[in-house]
């Protein structure tokens, strides 16, 4: 076994330089799917309540097509039933992402070669990958497991460990799609893509049967979560399908790896134009992000269309629900359910254009530390007119995919287009205080940039999750997103706007400031 | 005439790190200017100074004639940059960034950039994450040799490339210097600075340690004299300036610092001369002389 050779050393490495990241992805998926049950017993404390929502879930698709169907009323299965598909997801981008930075960056970064050339076996740095996608996937499945004990042991290990499959099956989605790319944020984006369908294939298969027995629930490792029954009737071969998923990519992982060179992928670069018609740093600016734009602005119209058409379904269901509605009302405002629903809804798709801006505007950061912002600000240049090519960007696709997201809820609701482009639009102020926050960051600390990450995870943590866990509304205005009014169906407030939009004009301009007047990092 | 580039008592520090610690540095317009010192002297620091990336503590510099920070992108109207380690951007190919670059300084001569292409034996059409190291440095050369510029600040900017493609590149800095262009010219390949250097400045430590022309560094240096006398060598011990003395019967061999070879000119030609070498120090023994003293203060 020489090809292994080194794999020890690797894997010490590879959680050396994971020692953030791991731990903070396991935490908030454990924090989410460990707080469900408390949250669950507020909403449904009685057996009556219990059996109403198996109901509901039972005749609502649009219900199901969201979450899932539900196969039983205690604790533990409800749990379950909310957070799976959700949790299952993010256990499966933890995954994804470990394997990719381990493998394809890499190679693309040339590190590998000084790597392979030392005392390493040819699978050593594949499987110390895949080996630090297990510890994440293992501390999770053994929290999970023990957080949820209290409600049946035999459920929560099933769930922990379905969990856990999830997320070894994107792992090795992630190992052989970096086989195929030259690129890491191309093998991130098409394993984040097959995440994508899967999601679809469930959602698609769920609204068509009660019980999850359409062939397309079973066509998504996502569907085979729920289909595991974790606290109701535990169905263990269903462990087995994942196993054998998991190892057949594993395997072909390997293949594929032992079939080509260091660096090279499968799909060979095209050669490009001899000469090129690039002049400004704002048109380099667009043509290095206008990928990253176009990959958003579908997946927010696709968002819109597919929210816009569960509308009314869901305006139903939650209707009938005191604790639910409660919930939406604290999202979306309290003048009806449906834009209750429309609101919570375009309240999150702005939580989620805080992260495309976010990284819109670490592209920055990347030019810089990659340095190739140095030979470029060696001409004539500026830094503030680099920095704003990059900004403009930001901001107006932050823009862009909100109005696509708006339009998007007009083909998919057909109704109130108005009003609900409305309230895709005044989520912008929040999302660009978060985009300023970056650009402070970037523009007076560089090294401290990374941290626009952490801003945006705790908007989206408080935005998605406060609600539905009463948190005090002190903890809520800490976002900048509590402040915008509720649209559609509350009152405009032009105050709050405004006051967020000068706050976002004040955290561009002292960033820039900072940036004009400090070293390049070199 | 003014020139180039001067820079006066330059300080720089990066937290206890003094990368600059009171730089001189003069540059003639129209000259080709080494730039010389071991790994860590400050050179890449000097540079991106100049190029007003970094800013400086204290002391002035000046490039044709401007402050490089406040006035950064008039200077760089007239300036080409090429770093020693050149990265591109992945899905753009070689041609793009050179014509982008060319369009972001003072403007490319479209017949100069084909002639580059074709000297330099580049692929314009490839990506840049398909380039090898030396050919992303010929992306950056070609940009700025055809770039329309008064200076060219190269760092180390021949580091991977072939033999045959640096003597493609020295015959392009020849050519830079006939067109009346200034070159600041970063480099380790001493063969590469004695060809094609009218000055040089050695830095030790963030410090101009020697400057000047590389006959005037010479005369700084030891010759190395080996003579067969007729008779015994008298005196020659007691010499000002003669290190490492070895006589054998009538077989003298000596170094001497240059400007003390006259008189042990004198003292040989006493004893009657049979043979005589005299060997002028080699930029390497020059610049071993300054890396070595690095060494000892370490």
């Amino acid at each position: 076994m020489t090809s292994l050779v080194g794999t020890g050393v690797l894997l010490r490495f590879n959680l050396r330089r994971d020692r953030l990241m791991i731990p903070v992805w396991v935490a908030v998926n454990t924090l989410m799917v460990l707080s469900m049950p408390n949250t669950l017993k507020s909403m449904y404390g009685t057996a009556a309540e219990r059996a109403d929502l198996l109901d509901q879930v039972a005749t609502n698709s649009s219900f199901r097509a969201l979450i899932g169907p539900v196969f039983g009323d205690s604790l533990g299965a409800l749990t379950a039933w909310r957070v799976g598909v959700y949790a299952g997801a993010l256990a499966a981008v933890t995954g994804l992402l470990v394997v990719v930075r381990h493998t394809r960056d890499e190679e693309e970064s040339g590190r590998q070669e000084l790597i392979s050339s030392g005392v390493v076996g040819r699978r050593a740095s594949l499987t110390a990958a895949l080996l630090a996608a297990g510890v994440a996937s293992g501390v999770l499945a053994l929290l999970v497991t023990a957080g949820l004990a209290g409600q049946g042991a035999v459920g929560a290990l099933a769930f922990g460990l379905g969990l856990a499959a999830v997320g070894m099956l994107f792992a090795t989605a992630a190992a052989v799609v970096a086989q195929l790319t030259e690129s890491a944020r191309l093998a991130r984006g098409l394993t984040a893509g097959v995440l994508g369908a899967a999601f679809v294939l469930r959602a698609a298969g769920d609204s068509a049967s009660t019980d999850g027995s359409s062939a397309l629930t079973w066509l998504s490792p996502l569907g085979w979560l729920s289909q595991l029954r974790p606290f109701a009737g535990e169905r263990w071969w269903v462990l087995v399908l994942f196993a054998a998923a998991i190892a057949g990519q594993g395997a072909l992982a390997y293949v594929l790896a032992g079939r080509r060179d260091v660096g090279m992928g499968f799909v060979a670069t095209r050669p490009g134009p001899s000469s090129g018609r690039l002049g400004t740093a704002g048109a380099l600016a667009w043509r290095l992000q206008r990928g990253s734009v176009l990959g958003w602005s579908i997946g927010f119209f696709l968002a819109g269309v597919v929210y816009g058409g569960l509308t009314d379904g869901v305006a139903d269901l939650v209707g009938d629900n005191e604790k639910a509605r409660e919930i939406f009302e604290r999202m979306g405002g309290r003048s009806g359910i449906t834009d209750a629903f429309l609101a919570s809804m375009t309240g999150m798709l702005g939580l989620v254009a805080a992260l495309y801006v976010v990284a819109s505007v670490l592209r920055l950061h990347g030019e810089e530390t990659s340095m190739r912002a140095e030979p470029l600000l060696a001409n004539a240049v500026g830094r503030l007119r680099w920095a704003s090519g990059h900004l403009v960007i930001a901001f107006g696709g932050s823009a862009l995919i909100m109005l696509l997201a708006g339009l998007g809820f007009a083909v998919g609701y057909g109704k109130e287009v108005g009003p609900i482009l409305g309230g895709c639009l005044v989520q912008l102020p929040a999302v660009w205080v978060v985009a300023g926050l970056a650009v402070l960051l970037y523009g007076l600390a560089p090294r401290l940039a990374p941290l626009a990450w952490a801003v945006a995870g705790a908007v989206l943590l408080i935005g998605w999750v406060g609600p539905a866990l009463d948190v005090p509304r002190t903890v809520l205005d800490l976002s900048p997103f509590g402040h915008l009014p509720k649209l559609p169906g509350g009152e405009m407030e032009w105050g709050p706007v405004l006051v967020l939009l000068g706050l976002a004009g004040v955290l561009v301009a002292a960033g820039l400031a900072g940036l004009r007047r400090r070293d390049l990092t070199t | 005439m003014m020139k180039a580039l001067t820079v006066s008592g330059l300080h720089k520090s990066f937290g206890r790190t003094h990368a600059l610690d009171g730089l001189d540095l003069d540059v003639e317009t129209g000259e080709v200017h080494g730039f010389l010192g071991p790994n860590g002297a400050g050179k890449s620091t000097a540079i991106r100074v100049l190029l007003g990336l970094l800013r400086a503590d204290s002391g002035t510099a000046r490039v044709l004639g401007r402050d490089p920070w406040a006035d950064a992108v008039e200077v760089h109207r007239r300036i080409a940059y090429v770093p020693g380690d050149v990265t591109l951007w992945r899905n753009l190919s070689g041609g793009e960034v050179i014509d982008l670059y060319g369009r972001l300084r003072g403007g490319l001569a479209p017949g100069r950039r084909a002639e580059l292409i074709e000297r330099f034996e580049l692929d314009p059409t490839k990506k840049g994450r398909t380039y090898s190291k030396g050919n992303r440095q010929k992306v950056a050369l070609v940009a700025a040799f055809a770039s329309d510029v008064d200076l060219l600040i190269l760092d180390e900017p021949t580091s991977g490339l072939d033999p045959l493609m640096e003597a493609v590149f020295r015959r392009c800095v020849e050519e830079e210097r006939e067109r009346g262009r200034t070159v600041l010219l970063s480099s380790h390949i001493l063969s590469e600075v004695e060809e094609l250097c009218d000055r040089v400045s050695i830095i030790r430590r963030g410090r101009t340690v020697e400057s000047g022309s590389l006959a005037e560094l010479r005369h700084l240096t030891r010759t190395s004299v080996t003579a067969e006398l007729a008779g015994a060598p008298n005196g020659l011990a007691h010499l000002p300036g003669v290190h490492d003395l070895d006589v054998q019967g009538r077989r003298v061999r000596l170094q001497v610092d240059t400007d003390k070879l006259d008189a042990v000119l004198r003292s040989l030609t006493a004893s009657g001369v049979r043979s005589l070498t005299s060997t002028p120090p080699t930029l390497e023994e020059l610049f071993l002389r300054h890396y070595q003293d690095e060494a000892a203060v370490r």
